[in-house]
């Protein structure tokens, strides 16, 4: 995992509730035994006017004009503003991978779905709850300012505009900040209580001998 | 102290060491696996030289991207196949349990696991996939993974989790003739909202779910994940136990009294404080009908479309227009004057044997209307299959005009070649109607079972209390 310090980028507003992982990336893309080659399909049914498959050349593809992302003020945007419940509904872990292809390191909501919440973060893609009077704020001043750009400072907890004021701040765990500011492995770190989890092995089945049995 | 929650217990008793700020390690003890998630947990297993820490906790089976056409050989996509021979490679390289396609035993997974007794009260269960909720109806901690921690728990057995905040959600009042457990889901979706139980683990109580078979108790806690809350649960008693006796992986003889002896204490105490409750009437439930493309978006069969012009607040009255929009939908529009072009029965939600036989009840005797193009059943597993096949209900079935089909995920998500074609309307047991879903532009309406085989009957949605 790449670390996340400090990311400064173009903010692309997604003014829609629930967007399921279904619709981040649709599940004949997740056919693939690979980790790369979702970002070009990510939102494809909403970014193409074509149903895509796997394998077709996306550049020739004809785009929607009307979907936000392809609007040429949004092009090269790294932070996502979204609304209320983004990622529900599947478990694909696509869902990070192709936003992260896509070219995008956060995404700015109210709330998350629990499962593409920490699959976003275990990929180092900032998914972060922000309250929603400042997720309404944001959609304004992104409606009213081309060029739009904000500054997520993850040591500083803070989300700012670039003349530098705070637009808010947000919380993550100690443990999980630790692990996106240095891009650690969480198995390597989680194996160096290989003790502890064979101790722990050793007395649940000591007093649940079923489970082994 | 006060009374434990049961997630309380389930919870603490799987913490293998916690961190100051609240995340905890904890162990997990069974280990579902199936071909879409895992690949490149594998192969991230394999690049850092890693084994996995505890074969034996891994059951795995391909299930989403498989044929369901009546004695199928091989897959002729090409993607899909490489990535179900993938998992037939990683599984038997490693010795996995594994159930393979002619293996009459497989399924999907979420049918397969509490059917084998591979998903026994008291654990803890993943899968790197959404509904693994659905074993929480066995007082088990059973929640969705994504494939990071699919590879992380095959190395270490472990997850980092924090935990989360309870939701008791009180059922009072047994259920009306026929009203299902898919019936009170989607009507406690409807009720709390997709986002609902969003940070929550969800008890399901109260005497219409005391009364509930396991079948429907897990129709009730696959769908907790579409209410926003990654696992729900049901607390044990009786009918757990019935359900578990003598199932393959189950335990035996003196490890049964042991084990049963433990599962009983696998409830909420009196007393135990939940963050937050919610109580439902579910003795004045009517069959439930999804009109959009969330779940949420759901309404009785008595009623009729909604007006987005009524909804006060903006971000929802757009979703609301832009939902019947995808639909084809007029708001007003009497459920029951929807006509559908397609049935499916199936999904983990519902394709256990006691959905088949609700459906059948409704078919019996009766024809598919000349209006629906197809209807098909798809069981959740060889062995239900099988189980429904010695009852003569695939007869019961195909005498009606339905497809009766091998198991596996099929159009509930529709990475096979079962789909919605492009403005489709489906009556559908399956949970999710988001747009694209079944097909691309395909529109998904979520029902139970004995409402879909009464909507093919039909033609339109319509009340099975009338059927039956
Ligand atoms: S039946 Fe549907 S919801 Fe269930 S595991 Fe398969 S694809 Fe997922």
């Amino acid at each position: 995992m790449e670390p996340f310090t400090v990311h400064t980028g173009l903010v692309a507003p997604l003014d829609r509730a629930n967007v399921d992982t279904d619709a981040i990336i649709p599940k004949q893309f997740l056919k693939s035994i690979k980790r790369t080659g979702y970002g070009e399909n990510c939102f494809d049914e909403w970014r193409y006017l074509d149903v895509g498959q796997p394998g077709m050349d996306n550049a020739a593809r004809p785009r929607n004009p009307d979907f936000v992302l392809n609007q040429p003020r949004y092009a090269g945007a790294s932070i996502l503003l979204a609304r209320q419940n983004f990622g529900c509904g599947s478990s694909r872990e696509h869902a990070p991978w192709a936003l992260l292809q896509y070219g995008f390191r956060v995404v700015l909501a109210p709330s998350f779905g629990d499962i593409f919440h920490s699959n976003a973060l275990n990929n180092g893609l900032l998914a972060l709850r922000l309250p929603d009077p400042v997720i309404d704020r944001l959609f304004a001043d992104c409606a009213a300012f081309p060029g739009f750009r904000l500054t997520v400072d993850l040591a500083a907890q803070t989300v700012s505009t670039t003349d530098g004021a705070v637009v808010a701040s947000f919380d993550v765990e100690p443990s999980r900040k630790d692990r996106l500011l240095h891009g650690w492995d969480d198995i390597a770190l989680t194996l160096k209580h290989a003790d502890a989890i064979r101790d722990f092995e050793a007395q649940h089945f000591a007093a649940r001998p079923w489970l082994v049995a | 102290m006060p009374g434990q929650t049961l997630y309380d217990k389930l919870f603490d008793s799987h913490v293998v060491r916690s961190d100051p700020d609240g995340s905890a390690l904890i162990y997990i003890d069974r280990h579902l696996v199936h071909e879409v998630t895992s690949p490149q947990a594998f192969e991230g297993l394999k690049l850092a030289g890693r084994a996995p820490w505890r074969r034996a906790s891994m059951v795995a089976m391909p299930d989403h991207n498989t044929p369901t056409t009546p004695g199928f050989r091989e897959i002729e996509d090409p993607i899909s196949r490489t990535q179900v021979e993938t998992l037939d490679q990683n599984a038997r390289a490693l010795g996995l349990t594994y159930f393979p396609i002619g293996d009459v035993r497989r399924g999907i997974v979420h049918v397969v696991g509490p059917e084998q007794g591979a998903t026994l009260p008291g654990m803890t269960v993943v899968c790197g996939d959404s509904h693994t909720s659905t074993h929480g109806a066995f007082a088990a901690l059973a929640f969705g993974i994504g494939t990071s921690e699919v590879e992380h728990v095959m190395a270490t057995q472990c997850l980092v989790q924090k935990k989360s905040k309870t939701l008791l959600i009180r059922a009072d009042g047994r259920l009306p003739r026929g009203v299902t457990a898919k019936d009170l889901v989607l009507a406690i979706i409807g009720r709390i909202g997709t986002a609902g139980g969003t940070g929550h683990a969800i008890e399901f109580a109260g005497e219409a779910v005391r009364a509930l078979s396991m079948e429907g108790r897990m129709t009730l806690c696959n769908m907790a994940i579409e209410a926003g809350a990654r696992a729900g649960l049901v607390a044990y008693d009786e009918t757990t136990e019935r359900y578990i006796a003598g199932r393959p992986f189950a335990p035996k003889g003196e490890y049964w009294q042991q084990a049963v002896a433990y599962w009983r204490t696998l409830v909420s105490d009196p007393g135990a404080v939940f963050d937050r409750t919610v109580t439902i009437d579910s003795s004045a439930l009517a069959p439930q009908v999804t009109w959009g493309t969330s779940p949420e978006m759901v309404v009785s069969i008595e009623d009729r479309v909604p007006d987005p012009d009524r909804e006060p607040d903006a971000t929802r009255r757009e979703g609301m227009a832009r939902a019947l929009d995808y639909m084809g939908l007029r708001p007003s529009t009497p459920i029951s004057e929807i006509k559908i072009d397609k049935v499916f029965i199936g999904s983990c939600t519902n394709s256990r044997i006691e959905d088949l036989r609700a459906a059948a009840a409704v078919v019996r005797g009766r024809r598919v209307a000349d209006n629906v193009k197809l209807a098909m059943v798809v069981p959740g597993s060889g062995l239900v299959k099988a189980q429904a096949e010695s009852e003569g209900l695939d007869q019961i079935f195909r005498t009606a005009g339905f497809e009766w089909r091998e198991p596996g995920c099929s159009m509930c998500l529709a990475m096979n070649d079962d789909r919605l074609e492009p403005g489709e309307r489906c009556a559908s047991t399956s949970n999710r109607n988001f747009e694209g879903r079944q097909g691309a532009g395909g529109r998904t309406h979520l029902v139970s079972p004995a409402m879909a085989a009464a909507a093919g009957i039909a033609g339109h949605f319509v009340d099975v209390r009338r059927l039956v």
